[in-house]
């Protein structure tokens, strides 16, 4: 998958499943002020992006997820590296 | 001690989905019974079930307050939706006052299996997602309803088996009675579906009378043959008179008794002595004799012993004072956790509207319940109070007396 088609592909989750703003999206977007993604919305990612990508997230590790951009390339990494 | 009135009611049941609906179907004596093929496809011994469709909430509400919501948890919401507007209260109201919820429900089976599901195929409960634990237990509709509505009083779930509608209702009038709370949202819900009624089918509890659905259930009929499952929500807003007359609230009835006890003997056959105290009880705290009920909602729901000892129960506390009866089950089916709740709407519809509704489906008495004074049409009558019945397994009982108002 190309990392464009996997961005893509993410905002289009973060829009249909998780029913955040279409407007709001933007790399810079903060997951939690911006997009207000709560603890209980990453758990259901997690199942979104393990389906979708076939790539288990891992709670140590979004720590360091703070903006859409870190997400991208968090999975675009995940997703190289499978 | 206060008055504790009703000033809203919402409803969301196999006879209709809001109350003017429900109204309709109850005059009419129209059932709400099908047969759900799939059921026989799993293996039930009987197909029947009372069928309410799934209320579409994507677009009503967000995410998050859906989906940690069970299908029961969607009625309920409705239910409760309709109630608030009835009562002409606004989501303001609740910012600025204590508004509590006291909620009938006993099972939340349906997302458990889900839930328990994606485990055994996943081996992995990364991939269950955040909503089933909110879905999967008893407390989850008082629990969704007071987040959803930011409710700030008393929150949490009844559970008394088929009376737990009504056990909700008459906890809520006792706290409001004794000054805890102002207002109580108070209801029952029931799901509907196959995983919830499995175990229930396994005890050769259900009719059989899948020839002709809308016959089946037939309370206190002599060829009553097993209860039909049935579901949905039902909500009522009561409050203390002080309450509703300060901010000048539509007053529907009042209760004025709750009764209520425990039969101390078989898990699942009712005797004649629980239900009878529980009766008897709820008059005594309504300060009423037995004479000044005008229509009993029974809780009878088409099973060859308890419907009988019902009738005998009924016969031992009002004797020749004894007024109408009618079970709405007849129509409804069993509607279980919801069942207290929504036949205290069934009845104040009835009772605001001068009328009775029939309990269908009853062409011959047997010895046990021959003693009835029986509404087998919708009957025109005055009632200015009637006595409703809730009784669950394990011998729990519940009365509530209630009354048009004084005021």
């Amino acid at each position: 998958m190309q990392n464009d088609e996997i961005i893509n592909k993410i905002n289009q989750l973060l829009v249909d499943e998780i029913e955040i703003d279409a407007d709001k999206i933007s790399p810079a977007a903060d997951l939690k002020k911006d997009l207000e993604i709560d603890s209980l919305d990453f758990v259901d990612l997690f199942v979104i992006i393990e389906r979708n990508f076939g790539v288990k997230m891992k709670a140590e590790e979004m720590t360091e997820i703070k903006s859409l951009q870190d997400f991208y390339d968090y999975i675009i990494k995940r997703v190289s590296s499978n | 001690m206060r008055r504790v009135v009703i000033t809203g009611m919402g409803i969301y049941s196999v006879l209709g989905k809001n109350l003017a609906d429900v109204k309709d179907s109850l005059y009419h004596g129209r059932s709400g019974i099908i047969l759900d093929h799939k059921r026989k496809e799993l293996g039930f011994r009987s197909a029947l079930t009372g069928m309410v469709e799934r209320p579409v909430l994507k677009g009503v509400l967000d995410r998050r307050m859906r989906v940690g919501m069970p299908v029961q948890g969607e009625y309920a919401y409705m239910a409760t939706l309709e109630a608030l507007k009835n009562a002409g209260i606004d989501q303001d109201f609740l910012n600025r006052n204590e508004v509590g919820i006291l909620y009938g429900n006993d099972s939340s089976a349906l997302p458990v299996v889900e839930s328990v599901d994606i485990l055994r195929k996943e081996k992995d409960t990364m991939l269950i997602g955040s909503g089933y634990i909110f879905q999967s237990m008893n407390s989850t509709v008082s629990m969704n309803l007071s987040v959803i509505f930011r409710l700030r009083g008393i929150n949490f779930t009844v559970s008394g088996a088929c009376a737990s509608g009504s056990h909700a209702i008459g906890i809520g009038y006792l706290l409001i009675k004794d000054g805890l709370q102002d207002m109580i949202i108070c209801g029952g819900a029931q799901e509907i579906n196959p995983e919830s009624t499995a175990s229930f089918d396994a005890l050769n509890a259900f009719s059989l009378r899948e020839s002709e659905p809308a016959k089946a259930s037939r309370p206190f009929d002599r060829d009553r043959d097993g209860l039909v499952p049935s579901g949905g929500a039902a909500s009522i807003i009561i409050e203390s008179y002080e309450s509703a007359k300060k901010r000048g609230a539509n007053i529907l009835a009042e209760v004025v008794g709750y009764g209520f006890s425990s039969n101390g003997e078989h898990i699942s056959l009712p005797n004649i002595d629980g239900p009878a105290r529980a009766m008897q009880q709820s008059l005594k705290a309504a300060g009423m004799s037995s004479s000044e009920i005008d229509y009993i909602n029974a809780h009878a729901t088409s099973t060859p012993a308890g419907d009988g000892n019902e009738a005998q129960a009924i016969f031992q506390v009002f004797g020749k004072d004894m007024p109408l009866v009618s079970s709405t089950k007849s129509m409804t089916g069993h509607e279980m956790w919801m069942g207290g709740a929504s036949e205290i709407i069934y009845s104040t519809l009835m009772m605001n509207n001068n009328f009775i509704a029939p309990n269908i489906n009853f062409e011959n008495p047997d010895p046990a319940t021959a003693c009835l004074n029986l509404a087998t049409v919708t009957t025109p009558h005055e009632i200015k109070a009637f006595l409703s019945n809730s009784f669950g397994f394990g011998g729990t009982n519940s009365s509530l007396v209630v009354r048009k108002t004084s005021f």
